[in-house]
């Protein structure tokens, strides 16, 4: 029989790729087209900062090793631009003029950085670390001892800082929340961060933002002007102001749009047969239940599994995905899981040893684990994650943990003993049973 | 044939003999701290309880991977981190339910149990049999397949947890 459905992949990253091969392993047949917005083969843009501090090349940065991957699975992958979406005669129109026709499209567009209103922010020598061409032109100005400002100590920001430092430049990191992964952390392990920083000789000013960057007279280095009147002098400005979803080629084609692209439980978009995954979408967000803006790289692969699956005719409900981070800060390893702000009526456990930079944070909601932080500890982390998927029911362990937060590794096998968790696809786990 | 490790808590001493093995094998010192199993005490009830990575068939660590640096062995189905693609970052730590891919702050990487190839040295240290290595269709599989029922069914959250440790 011949197949001539035709899927179309817009965006060439975790999340396009994860789909393109789900449909491949569902459809032998069918046409896969995937359109990437950038030169290069599909790379992860979570291993720039590796590329950054020379632990691998270009090549290492790529989502799949293998070079022939893609024709091996018969994906036609082109590089091309969207610049309009056409649903009625289901058409995607890209930049140049060509326009290619789908019978289903994954809108997996990602996000771009924001560009905050800085006059001089577009002068030579400020760059995002968002691209490969992006860490082309700071590998050029970041040299060891060079003056760098990086705006911005997000989660982003502080990866883009550790890989700076590693490359041995004279560091300046302008925040303008009060303190550093102010989205990720609390106050607590967010000032453990700081204080982390400060004691490594990189100068961190939270509660300032970044009036004007200017170059210096004679040279070709910049000045940057900060709220709090200060003139630093930077050989290098890295921006790391936040990220926005890539819907702009959007308006006016029917497709809903919120804070990302809104779509339903099975990744469908308000256009008939245009599904939506990754950084562009508001997925549910498995800790409230809620749409949300998950952008990070296990989600995205999520969502590019799950819309992969419904676009090649197997129902599959997202559930949601959990929220979670992790972060090395020149050494300094801290991650955060779900609701790590804690709610209204939860409980905490916690156990804060400054001086050691360690800290641990468990959030519980009636006697469920339902969100984490830690600074200073790494091992068996993935636990959390475990007891927050689950939402195992930790009885009398809640109280050992509130009296002894230390013992969550006992705790997660006691209550997870000889359970199984399902994988992302199906399960074939257990934990050993104590009898 | 694949093969599984089987762990039965009741028969472990916590002797530590397969931490110690585990970090000779993978690291050529004695030093529990970067051992891929590791041994769990519970001190009120006086019990052990050996624990590592059960080798998932579709891994959350292998797929939260941003560079491709988790593969599966096909003869084996072992979850394999190449030290040549790892970066690092760590994302794998806390994708993995289970928490039994941990970092290694030396040498930079991510570092798991890979059942040694076929020979795993905990397995060969313990003691007192309570790590076996066996076919993998002997290994409780039928059970850890109706634990999964019960989960799907969402019948009884608690279910495959019945509370333990008094």
């Amino acid at each position: 029989m011949v197949n001539s459905m035709h899927y179309v992949i817009l965006g060439a990253g975790p999340a396009g790729v994860t789909a393109a091969e789900t449909i491949r392993a569902h459809d032998k047949t069918a046409t896969l087209t995937l359109i990437g917005g950038e030169p290069e083969p599909p790379y992860s843009r979570m291993a720039i900062p590796y590329l950054l501090h020379g632990s691998i090349n270009e090549h290492g940065t790529y989502l799949r090793q293998d070079d022939n991957h893609y024709n091996a699975l018969n994906v036609n992958y082109k590089h091309g631009f969207a610049e309009r979406l056409d649903p009625q005669n289901k058409q995607v129109h890209l930049k140049g003029g060509e326009a290619v026709s789908y019978d289903k499209l994954l809108l997996a567009v990602g996000a771009s950085p924001i560009s905050p209103p800085i006059p001089g922010a577009d002068l030579p020598g400020v760059h995002n670390c968002w691209t490969l061409a992006d860490a082309r032109e700071i590998l050029k100005l970041a040299d060891k001892n060079a003056p760098v400002v990086l705006v911005g100590a997000g989660f982003i920001g502080s990866i883009v800082l550790e890989a700076l430092y590693q490359r041995g430049c004279r560091l300046t990191v302008v925040e303008i929340a009060p303190r550093m992964v102010a989205r990720m952390m609390d106050e607590t392990a967010g000032g453990m961060l700081g204080d982390w920083c400060v004691a490594k000789g990189v100068d961190v000013v939270t509660d300032t933002r970044v009036e004007e960057i200017s170059t210096t007279s004679g040279g070709a280095d910049l000045a940057v002007r900060l709220s709090n009147r200060n003139l630093i002098p930077a050989k290098l400005v890295v921006m790391a102001a936040g990220v926005k979803p890539n819907t702009a080629f959007l308006d006016g084609s029917g497709v809903e749009l919120g804070q990302g692209i809104k779509v339903n439980n099975f990744l469908e978009t308000t256009a008939p047969d245009v599904y939506a995954a990754g950084d562009c979408c508001e997925g549910i967000d498995l800790s409230t239940g809620k749409p949300d803006m998950l952008a990070i790289q296990p989600v995205a692969v999520e969502h590019g599994r799950i819309a992969g699956k419904n676009m090649a005719g197997i129902k599959t409900p997202h559930e949601g995905s959990l929220n979670m981070n992790v972060l090395d800060t020149m050494g300094l390893i801290s991650s955060s899981f779900g609701l790590w702000q804690g709610t209204p009526g939860g409980t905490t456990a916690s156990l804060t040893d400054s001086s050691k930079f360690k800290y641990l944070k468990l959030n519980f909601e009636d006697d469920r684990l339902i969100g984490a932080q830690c600074v200073g500890m790494t091992d068996h982390v993935g636990m959390l994650r475990g007891l927050i998927q689950t939402g195992f029911r930790m009885g009398e362990w809640k109280d050992k943990l509130i009296e002894s937060p230390e013992l969550l590794r006992e705790a997660y096998l006691a209550v997870a003993q000889g359970a199984t968790i399902s994988g992302p696809t199906g399960p074939r786990v257990s934990t050993p049973v104590v009898d | 044939m694949q093969k599984a490790l089987v762990i039965d808590p009741g028969k472990c001493t916590g002797c530590k003999q397969c931490e110690m093995a585990c970090s000779y094998e993978k690291d050529n010192e004695f030093n529990v701290a970067k051992s891929r199993i590791r041994v769990f005490e519970f001190h009120e009830d006086g019990k052990f309880v050996p624990y590592t990575c059960t080798q998932c068939a579709e891994a959350w660590c292998q797929q939260a991977c941003p560079v491709n640096a988790i593969t599966t062995d096909a003869a084996s189905g072992v979850k394999l981190v190449h030290d040549n693609l790892c970066v690092g970052c760590k994302v794998c730590t806390i994708a993995c339910p289970f928490g039994t891919v941990n970092y290694n702050s030396t040498t930079g990487k991510v570092i798991k149990c890979d059942l040694c190839f076929g020979e795993p040295a905990c397995e060969a240290a313990c003691p007192t049999d309570a790590i076996t290595y066996q076919d993998i269709d002997q290994t409780g599989f039928d059970k850890m397949k109706m634990w999964a029922k019960q989960s799907a069914d969402g019948a009884e959250p608690s279910g495959p947890n019945p509370p333990v440790a008094h």
